[in-house]
């Protein structure tokens, strides 16, 4: 152990890294925390259960194999590999050497495994480079994919590589300098010697530039996240943990409603009292359905926040494949968005750009004051496009719910707006007045019966 | 029900007929496929008639959350003043909707599809598929209704029940999960759909016809899941193949995709509780 300014330096790195990004942590919960509240709790076991399969054991995205299979690679090389980051920091910290090392056959064993993680991780994220911008996957395109979205998907993928080369590259040099008297196993740098110089300074050097290159690659990395459709790898298993546990296809209770329903068929019944502010003064009444994000409830926010952009949702939308504009994935980057435009951008850069590309309504968008999540980013026409099929929420990896905001959002037009298309207004006029969808009297309901026993074709 | 409730009964079960069973021409032939199947086994039922109205589900999915928790209030006024414990319905709306969304407004029953209700009559025995029409030799594929099966999870159910047909099985390339919709839940079944490249009933009724249509020695049971076979020129005919639905929505989808398409002549769409009842003899 010997300090020097190198520990001063880490140590400085390593605070400022780690303090920005719970900076940018705070900011975003707030944002979250915006959404309407909604009790979430219980069920923990299950809650965990659920979060142990979907997100840990990445369930869902073995619907599709190959995506599944090389996301695996990258995600168990990015856990595994992180072994490693505690390793790197208590040695920057204490100026210790490998600090590890006196695992001995287990430190052999990490180091290789690590090694190993590390080649099929450049594999891995050869492929899917390939397969995003050779191979066309369909939904890695649409109009939600602006420019930033597609260089973001990219960027991480740019990020691995160089973060696995300096590992190589520290783990080479290291091993050049020291040689069978250095710790470890080094399946794969061993391979990489030859390549560099000879001379002890410059590897000395060189060993260095790759410690110093993964380590603070790390934390830009964490830093950029908050920007990112990558922040789904902190925030996938929250946004599990808190999914519903109801069947698919029930949807919220609106309990406001139910208290006006019970007292117009019973005068007898007591409606609640309505909420009062902190100070006592009544609350300024709720609106129904969601106009903006902070109607929506935090988990659907927070649903925002773990997208991962991938377009499954949409590859699966029936609407969207019909080639209607309704698509579930723009949903919920328009919502993500419009939380970050209404309230504090929790980023040190901002660069989530497409909400403002992607408005459909040209008028809409001059009009930046009063605009809302709703027509501000989401048009109607999306919204009746959808059939509530919850195909989207089968195949979201991450159990996002789209379904739920575009419900919420037909219920401000409804219920707030009265702006359904004419024809369901036809529609609940028939339901109010004869019972029914459709314009038959409620007397003819029987008539079915009418040739019960006569044959038929 | 009424008539039954004066007497002092309770049914067994409430068969709910549904707004589409009760008013829809098409469907009310499978209303009345599922009563003869009642009668033939001999369950005490009862029906509400015109005491029955619309469950709410479409208000409900297009955002008129007060249009229905009216409804909803209303018929479980109803229920309850019957006393109703286990309701049947072959409508997986108001399945949907009664199992799921009334319990939270004091509606609890024991509600069942029935595609899981003749799925326990086959298995208790009662109904056995004979000395009716046969199916033999003939195709039928089974589209799933998104609030049967990713809404509540009921994909064998159905299956189950064609399997006593003694039929050639053959599944979608898109089924059971991964099942594409009619394009008519949500409300959508009263409005025109939006803009787009194609009618989702049509893109529907295509996939249906291509693994009607797909190569004989291709043809899959149950357990697979992917039908490539390459289709057959349009209007050779099979000897009737058969989309089989569980659904009224699904039913008047694909029928008009089907129509659409001009394949009437060779493919029909069937409730599963009319296939049953024609492979039961009970179509008198
Ligand atoms: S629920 Fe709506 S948005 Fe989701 S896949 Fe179905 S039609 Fe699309
Ligand atoms: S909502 Fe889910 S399925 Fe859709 S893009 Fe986001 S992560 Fe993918």
């Amino acid at each position: 152990m010997h300090f020097s300014i190198q520990n001063i330096l880490f140590l400085l790195v390593a605070v400022a890294g780690f303090g920005l990004f719970a900076w940018q942590a705070r900011k975003i919960r707030a944002n979250i925390l915006v959404g309407r509240d909604r009790d979430m709790s219980g069920h923990v076991n299950e809650r965990l259960w659920k979060t142990l399969l979907v997100a840990f054991g990445q369930q869902k995205m073995f619907k599709r194999l190959t995506p599944a299979i090389l996301h695996l690679i990258v995600y168990i090389g990015f856990i595994v590999i992180n072994i490693e980051v505690i390793e790197i920091l208590i040695d920057g910290i204490f100026g210790t050497h490998r600090v590890l090392s006196f695992l001995g056959p287990l430190y052999s064993l990490l180091t290789g495994t690590n090694e190993v993680l590390g080649a099929l991780v450049v594999l891995a994220v050869a492929a899917l480079w390939w397969r995003r911008n050779v191979k066309g996957v369909r939904r890695f395109t649409g109009p939600e994919m602006r420019a930033w979205p597609r260089l973001d998907a990219n960027v991480i993928l740019y990020i691995e590589v160089v973060l696995m080369a300096a590992l190589f590259l520290m783990n080479a040099a290291d091993l050049k300098l020291h040689g069978a008297s250095l710790p470890g196993a080094f399946p794969i740098s061993q391979f990489l010697t030859g390549l560099l110089p000879d001379s002890p300074t410059a590897l000395h050097v060189l060993e260095r530039v790759g410690w110093w290159a993964h380590i603070v690659g790390i934390l830009l990395f964490l830093n950029y996240l908050p920007s990112s459709k990558h922040f789904h790898i902190i925030m996938a298993f929250p946004n599990v943990y808190y999914s519903r546990l109801v069947p698919q296809g029930q949807f919220s209770n609106v309990d406001s409603i139910t208290h006006e329903v019970k007292a117009m068929m019973d005068p007898t019944y007591q409606v609640p009292a309505p909420a009062t502010e902190p100070d006592g003064s009544a609350a300024a009444p709720t609106p129904f359905g969601a106009k903006d994000v902070n109607d929506l409830a935090w988990t659907n926010l927070l649903n925002a926040y773990s997208c991962t952009e991938c377009g499954r949702c949409t590859s699966v939308c029936p609407a969207n494949i019909t080639g209607k504009l309704l698509s579930p994935r723009k949903i919920i980057m328009d919502t993500r968005d419009r939380v970050e435009e209404k309230y504090n951008s929790p980023l040190i850069f901002n660069p989530n750009l497409y909400g403002k590309e992607a408005k459909h309504d040209p008028q809409e968008q001059l009009d930046r004051e009063n605009h809302t999540l709703l027509r501000g980013y989401v048009t109607p026409e999306e919204l009746w496009a959808c059939t509530t099929c919850n195909a989207c929420v089968e195949a979201c990896p991450v159990n996002i719910n789209p379904l739920e905001s575009i419900v919420e959002m037909r219920r401000f037009l409804v219920l707030e707006e009265s702006a359904a298309p004419n024809s369901l207004n036809v529609m609940f006029s028939n339901i109010e007045n004869n019972g029914a969808p459709w314009a038959f009297s409620p007397s003819d309901r029987f008539n079915w019966a009418d040739d019960l026993f006569v044959a038929e074709k | 029900m009424a008539d039954l409730a004066a007497r002092g009964e309770t049914p067994e079960i409430l068969f709910w007929v549904g707004c589409a069973g009760a008013f829809d021409d098409r469907y009310k032939r499978v209303t009345r496929a599922f009563v003869r199947i009642l009668e033939h086994v001999g369950v005490n039922y009862a029906v509400l008639g015109m005491e029955e109205s619309c469950t709410g589900d479409p208000a409900k999915r297009a955002g008129n959350e007060f249009l229905f928790q009216m409804q909803a209030m209303q018929n479980i006024t109803t229920l309850n003043g019957y006393g109703i414990k286990k309701v049947v319905t072959a409508c997986p709306h108001c399945f949907n909707t009664i199992k799921n969304e009334y319990p939270a407004l004091g509606g609890e029953y024991e509600v069942i599809h029935h595609s899981t209700f003749l799925q326990q009559l086959i298995n208790e025995g009662k109904v056995k598929a004979e000395g009716g029409e046969s199916f033999k030799g003939r195709r039928i594929t089974f589209h799933d209704s998104c609030y049967l099966g990713r809404a509540n999870n009921i994909y064998e159910a159905p299956r189950a029940v064609l399997e006593v047909l003694d039929a050639d099985l053959l599944e979608m390339k898109r089924c059971k999960t991964n099942g594409l919709c009619c394009g008519a839940g949500g409300a959508q079944m009263w409005k025109e759909p939006e803009p787009g490249k194609k009618d989702i009933n049509v893109e529907r009724a295509e996939e249906a016809l291509a693994t009607l249509d797909g190569d004989a020695d291709v043809l899959l049971n149950l357990q697979g899941v992917e039908s490539t076979a390459p289709v057959l020129p349009a209007g050779s005919n099979r000897g009737g193949s058969v989309i089989a639905v569980a659904c009224p929505f699904c039913m008047t989808m694909m029928a008009d995709g089907v129509k659409n398409k001009e394949r009437e002549s060779d493919v029909q769409v069937f409730d599963l509780a009319e296939l049953i009842a024609s492979a039961e003899g009970l179509n008198a």
